[in-house]
C-alpha cells in the first residue's frame, strides 16, 4: 500500500516536471485561462463548497462566502487583471561606467511547486496559493488537509474539471502521503499549518535546497486601550467578538488569541463582550448554526484539556459549556487565567478568549514581546503616540489598528509571519513574487571597451578602477588625459 | 572589548549561546534600530576599508595570492560602493511604504514597515573573503540587526584581520566576529538566529538550512554552479572583445575561484578552433609566456583544492583534451590558465563546479543546442552569451534559468547594485546587493490603520440574504453590486 503511494507520487511529480519543461505554463494566455477557470470553479460550485465546509467545520454559508469563496474570487479577479503587468520585466538603472548597457529584472516561474493547505480554511488556503503559483507560471501539486475530508475530496474531484490537469494535480492523504511527497525534489514548498510540521517540511526542503514559504500562526493579541467615546468602545468590542468567534470559532491563524486591557476597565469590557456574544450569536448557538464547530475529536479534546487546569476553570467568566456529541464549544471568556497555564503559553486555536489585565496599557508591549512573534497584532486605540510605539517596538506579521482580520483582505499588503509565525509572504503581487524567481538580466554591447579592465595590471589601471568605482567621471577624464596627480 | 577570537578558551555551544544572548540583549534595547546607529556603523565600516587598504591587500595576498589590483577592484572598491549606497539611500529604504487599500476595507490607510529581524549570522567564504564577509554585514546593519560574522578559516589572514578590525571599529555590543572552522560553525548553528546568511557550497548549505529549520530561521544561501558562456559564431561578434571579457571573468576573477566565473564555454564545432586561438593570444598578452610566474593571477587557495583540480585534469577522458596550458607547480599551488576542447559531457570536470583556472569548451552542431546543454544540468548562478543575433538573445533570456544573465559580457552584473544578486534552484535561495540586501535582512510588516467609522453590519451575524448580497458585492469591489444590494435588487 505504502509502496503504491510512493510510486504514484513519483509518477505525478515526474509528469508535472515534464509538463513544466514544455513551457506551456509560461504564456500569459495559459495563466489567464487558468485564473478564469478558478473563477468559474468558485462561481459554479458555491453551494457545493458551502456544503463541504458545513460538513467539515459546521461553517455557516455566509461565513463560508465571506472567509473563503469571496476571498478566492477577489484574489483570482485581482490576479487576472494584474498578471500581465506583474510579468513585465522591470528596468534597472545602470551605472554610466558600463555604458552602453541596460538591465532588467525578469520574473520567471520556479517550476514544480508543492502546496500543503490546512483544515481551518480548507478552500481559500488551498486556492489562494494556487492562484499565486499559476499567475507566476508554475505547475502545482497540492495536498489538502485530511482533517477537512469533504473539502479535500471536493478539491480532488473539482480542480481537474476546471484546471489544466497536466499542470495542477491534487494528492489526498495524511501523514504517510506527506512523508512520501517530501522525499521528492520540488522547486518551492508552500506550507500552511503548525510550527511543528513546518520544521519537518523545512528540514526535508533543506535536502534539495528548496525554498519554502511557511504560513504559521501564534498567539495574536488584541490591545484594548480605553476608548472614551461609548460608541467607539462598542464598535471595538463588536469587532473583537466578530473576529474571535465569527471566524471559524476561533480556529484561525489570524484570530484573536487574547485581549490585553487595563485592570480598571476590565469589568466594563467583559460586560460588553458578553452582551455582544449574546446579540450576535443568540442564546441557542448549537441550534442557530451560526458558529462553526470544532474540527474533530482530537482538537475538541485538546481544547477541553486547556480548561481542565482548576485555576483556569476558575477564571471563566462567561461560557465554558461543551457539547461533545456536536463537537461544539460555547464562546468562553476568561479573566486573568494563570500566565504559565497552557492556555497562555500555547496558541489556543478555539473559542476561548482570555482577558489579561495590566496596570497601564503601555505594559502590553512588554507582555507581547515576552512571547514569540505573533502573526498579527490588533490594537484598539486613538492615541497616536501609542500607535507609533506599538509599530516600532513590537514585531509581528502585521499590525491592525482599530479593527480585526481586514488585513487579510487587503491585497496590497503582504500577508505572512516573522519568527515563529512564519517565513515568507503572499497575497496579491506578493503571491506572484513568492512563486517567481526574479532573474537579473544585463545587456551589453561589444563595441566600446574599457582597457583598464584587463591585466597586466599597472598603477594606471588601478587608479582608473578606483575612480570608476567612485563614479568620479571628471577624475576619470583627467586621469585618462594624464592630468591627475597620482597619490 | 576584543573580538571573541582573542579568547584562548574553546568556542563551544555554551560560548555561542552566551554570545547570542548578549547580542539579543542589545537588540532588545532597541539601540540598533535607530537611523543614527545604523549610519554610524556603516561609516565605521567604510573607515575600515578606507584606512586599511594595505593590510587587506596583504592579507589576501597571503591567503590566495590575490593580485593587489583585483583586491582593490573587486573587494575594497565594491565594499566602499556598497557602504556609500547604503548610507545615501538608508533614510529612503527605512521609510514605510504607503499602499492603497481596497474598497473592501474602506476607510483605511495602510503601510508596509521594514523592521530588523533581530540577531543574524553571516557565514562567509574564502574566495572573496573580505567582500563576501562585509557586504552582507552592510545589509544586516542597514536593516538594523545585530550581527555575528563567521569568516572562512580557509582564508586565515583575512579572518584574523576581520576579527581585529571589526573589534576595533565596530560597536561590539551588537557586531561580533567569531573565527573558526567546523566546530565553531556547528556551535553557532545550534543557536537560534533570526536569519542566517550563508555563502559557500551546496553541501554545507544543506547543513545550514537543516539547522535553521529547527528554529524556523529564514536563510539566504549564496551558492554557485556551473555558469556557462555561449559564444555564437554566426553573428559577427567582435572576437577579441569577447575573449577578453571571458578571460577577465574567468582568470581575472581570482583565477576562476569565483562563484560567477565562467565554468565552461559552449560554441559550434567549426568555430571552436578560432575561439581557442583567440583565447590563447589574449591569455598570452595578459599573463605572458609563463603564466605560472605571473603576478596577475591568484594562486589555488590550498593543497586540497589543488588536488581536487589536479584530479579533474587527470581524468583519462579529459587529459588528452588540453589544448592550452595544463602546467602545474604544486609547491607554489599554481595552475596555468588551461583550455580543454571537446571534453565529454559525462566527465568529472563537466559534472562538478570547477572553481579554478580550467576552462572546458563544449561543442555543438548548432548554437541553439547550447540551451539544451545548459538546461540539462542544475540551474547555475550566472549564464553568459556573446552574440549580436537579436532572436538568439531573446531565446536565451526566455529559456535559460539562472540567478543572473549577462549578454555580451561576464561577471559585471555583480557590481550593479540595482540588480539582485542571488541564485535559483541549486545555485541558491534569496538575493542581496543594494536595496535587496536591506530587504534580505528586514521583515516587511503590514500595518493597517482603521477608524471606528463605517462598519457594515454585514460583517456580523445574524446573517440575512441582503447582507449576503451586499457582502458579495463588497468583496469583489463591484460598486453597481453594492448599490443594487442596498436597494434590494440583485
Amino acid at each position: 500500500m505504502n509502496n503504491n503511494i510512493g510510486m504514484e507520487v513519483e509518477e505525478t511529480v515526474r509528469e508535472l516536471s515534464q509538463y513544466f519543461k514544455t513551457g506551456k505554463t509560461k504564456s500569459v494566455a495559459w495563466r489567464k485561462n487558468q485564473l478564469q477557470a478558478v473563477l468559474d470553479l468558485v462561481h459554479e460550485n458555491e453551494d457545493a463548497i458551502s456544503e463541504a465546509l458545513y460538513q467539515d467545520l459546521g461553517k455557516h454559508p455566509v461565513e463560508a462566502y465571506r472567509d473563503e469563496i469571496g476571498g478566492v474570487e477577489k484574489s483570482a479577479q485581482n490576479s487576472l487583471i494584474s498578471v500581465e503587468k506583474w510579468m513585465a520585466p522591470k528596468k534597472s538603472s545602470m551605472p554610466l561606467l558600463f555604458f552602453p548597457s541596460k538591465g532588467e529584472l525578469l520574473p520567471e516561474p520556479l517550476g514544480v511547486v508543492l502546496i500543503f493547505s490546512s483544515w481551518n480554511f480548507p478552500i481559500v488556503l488551498a486556492l489562494d496559493p494556487i492562484i499565486g503559483a499559476i499567475s507566476a507560471g508554475n505547475v502545482v501539486l497540492i495536498k489538502p488537509s485530511e482533517q477537512a475530508p469533504a473539502c479535500s475530496s471536493f478539491l480532488a474531484n473539482t480542480l481537474p474539471r476546471y484546471l489544466d490537469t497536466n499542470a495542477v494535480k491534487v494528492v489526498e492523504g495524511g501523514g504517510d502521503v506527506c512523508e512520501k511527497l517530501l522525499q521528492h525534489k520540488f522547486d518551492k514548498i508552500f506550507f500552511t499549518g503548525s510550527p511543528r510540521v513546518a520544521r519537518i517540511v523545512m528540514t526535508s526542503a533543506a535536502k534539495n535546497l528548496t525554498p519554502v514559504t511557511l504560513e504559521l500562526g501564534g498567539k495574536c493579541p488584541a490591545i484594548f486601550d480605553y476608548l472614551s467615546n461609548p460608541s467607539d468602545f462598542k464598535m471595538a468590542v463588536k469587532r473583537i467578538v466578530g473576529a474571535k468567534w465569527g471566524i471559524c470559532s476561533g480556529q484561525a491563524c489570524i484570530g484573536i488569541d487574547y485581549v490585553l486591557v487595563e485592570e480598571k476597565h476590565s469589568s466594563e469590557l467583559i460586560e460588553l463582550l458578553k452582551k455582544f456574544v449574546r446579540r450576535l450569536y443568540g442564546d441557542n448557538m448549537i441550534e442557530s448554526k451560526v458558529l462553526s464547530r470544532i474540527v474533530n475529536k482530537q482538537h475538541f479534546q485538546r481544547l477541553c484539556n486547556l480548561l481542565k487546569d482548576p485555576l483556569v476553570a476558575a477564571s471563566i467568566v462567561h461560557g465554558g459549556s461543551v457539547d461533545e456529541a456536536n463537537l461544539f464549544i460555547e464562546p468562553t471568556i476568561l479573566l486573568d487565567p494563570p500566565l504559565d497555564a497552557e492556555i497562555m503559553t500555547e496558541e489556543i486555536f478555539g473559542p476561548f478568549l482570555p482577558v489579561i489585565t495590566v496596570n497601564k496599557i503601555q505594559e502590553s508591549i512588554e507582555f507581547i514581546n515576552s512571547k514569540p512573534k505573533p502573526l498579527a497584532i490588533y490594537a484598539f486605540t486613538k492615541d497616536k503616540t501609542f500607535k507609533r510605539k506599538i509599530v516600532s517596538e513590537t514585531s509581528s506579521g502585521s499590525v491592525t489598528f482599530n479593527d480585526t482580520l481586514v488585513q487579510f483582505l487587503c491585497d496590497t499588503l503582504p500577508f505572512g509571519g516573522v519568527g515563529q509565525s512564519g517565513i515568507g509572504r503572499y497575497h496579491g503581487k506578493y503571491s506572484f513574487d513568492t512563486f517567481s524567481h526574479e532573474k537579473a538580466v544585463m545587456h551589453r554591447y561589444l563595441c566600446l571597451e574599457i582597457e583598464p579592465r584587463y591585466p597586466p595590471w599597472s598603477k594606471f589601471k588601478l587608479e582608473f578602477i578606483r575612480l570608476a568605482y567612485r563614479f568620479n567621471y571628471f577624475g576619470l577624464a583627467l586621469h585618462m588625459l594624464g592630468l591627475k596627480k597620482q597619490n | 572589548m576584543l573580538s571573541d577570537s582573542h579568547q584562548n578558551s574553546k568556542f563551544t555551544a555554551e560560548t555561542a549561546s552566551t554570545l547570542v544572548n548578549e547580542l539579543r540583549a542589545t537588540f532588545v534595547s532597541g539601540e540598533t534600530m535607530s537611523y543614527k546607529w545604523r549610519v554610524s556603523q556603516l561609516k565605521q565600516l567604510y573607515k575600515i576599508v578606507e584606512h586599511h587598504e594595505q593590510e587587506i591587500v596583504d592579507a589576501l595576498l597571503s591567503d590566495i595570492g590575490k593580485p593587489p589590483l583585483e583586491t582593490v577592484a573587486y573587494e575594497i572598491a565594491m565594499l566602499k560602493n556598497s557602504c556609500k549606497t547604503a548610507i545615501k539611500e538608508l533614510k529612503h529604504w527605512m521609510t514605510p511604504e504607503k499602499v492603497q487599500t481596497s474598497l473592501t476595507t474602506f476607510p483605511a490607510s495602510a503601510e508596509i514597515v521594514s523592521e530588523p529581524l533581530g540577531v543574524v549570522l553571516v557565514i562567509s567564504a574564502w574566495n572573496y573573503p573580505f567582500l563576501l564577509s562585509l557586504d552582507p554585514v552592510i545589509g544586516a546593519i542597514a536593516a538594523g540587526n545585530a550581527v555575528v560574522l563567521k569568516p572562512s578559516e580557509i582564508a586565515p589572514a583575512t579572518s584574523a584581520l576581520l576579527a581585529k578590525l571589526l573589534g576595533e571599529y565596530m560597536d561590539n555590543s551588537s557586531i561580533r566576529v567569531v573565527e573558526g572552522a567546523v566546530d565553531e560553525t556547528s556551535a553557532l548553528l545550534q543557536q537560534k538566529w533570526d536569519k542566517i546568511f550563508y555563502t559557500g557550497n551546496g553541501r554545507v548549505a544543506r547543513i545550514v538550512m537543516a539547522a535553521a529549520a529547527k528554529h524556523l530561521t529564514p536563510v539566504v544561501l549564496e551558492l554557485g554552479g556551473k555558469s556557462p558562456v555561449v559564444v555564437d559564431s554566426n553573428s559577427n561578434i567582435n572576437l577579441q572583445v569577447t575573449t577578453r571579457r571571458i578571460i577577465a571573468g574567468k582568470w581575472g576573477c581570482n583565477n576562476g575561484q569565483a562563484c560567477i566565473s565562467p565554468d565552461y564555454i559552449i560554441t559550434t564545432k567549426d568555430y571552436a578552433p578560432k575561439l581557442v586561438d583567440a583565447l590563447k593570444t589574449e591569455l598570452e598578452s595578459f599573463y605572458g609566456k609563463n603564466p605560472l610566474e605571473s603576478k596577475d593571477l591568484s594562486r589555488i587557495v590550498n593543497s586540497n583544492h589543488f588536488a581536487r583540480l589536479t584530479k579533474l585534469l587527470d581524468d583519462d577522458k579529459v587529459s588528452s583534451k588540453i589544448v592550452h596550458g595544463g602546467e602545474k607547480d604544486e609547491t607554489k599551488l599554481r595552475i596555468s590558465p588551461t583550455l580543454l576542447l571537446d571534453v565529454p559531457r559525462d566527465s568529472l570536470i563537466m559534472s562538478e563546479e570547477i572553481f579554478g583556472p580550467l576552462l572546458p569548451i563544449v561543442t555543438v552542431d548548432k548554437i541553439e543546442e547550447s540551451f539544451d546543454v545548459i538546461n540539462s544540468g542544475p540551474k547555475p548562478l550566472a549564464a553568459y552569451i556573446f552574440t549580436n543575433n537579436k532572436n538568439l538573445k531573446e531565446q536565451f533570456v526566455k529559456t535559460i534559468s539562472a540567478g543572473g544573465l549577462v549578454i555580451n559580457d561576464t561577471t559585471i552584473h555583480l557590481a550593479v547594485h540595482t540588480l539582485p544578486f542571488g541564485g535559483v534552484g541549486d545555485s541558491g535561495v534569496g538575493a542581496y546587493h543594494g536595496k535587496f540586501s536591506f530587504d534580505a535582512f528586514s521583515h516587511k510588516k503590514a500595518v493597517l490603520y482603521r477608524s471606528f467609522f463605517g462598519d457594515a453590519s454585514i460583517r456580523y451575524p445574524p446573517y440575512t440574504k441582503t447582507k449576503f448580497r451586499l457582502m458579495k458585492a463588497l468583496m469583489t469591489g463591484s460598486i453597481i453590486g453594492i448599490i443594487r444590494a442596498i436597494f434590494g435588487k440583485s
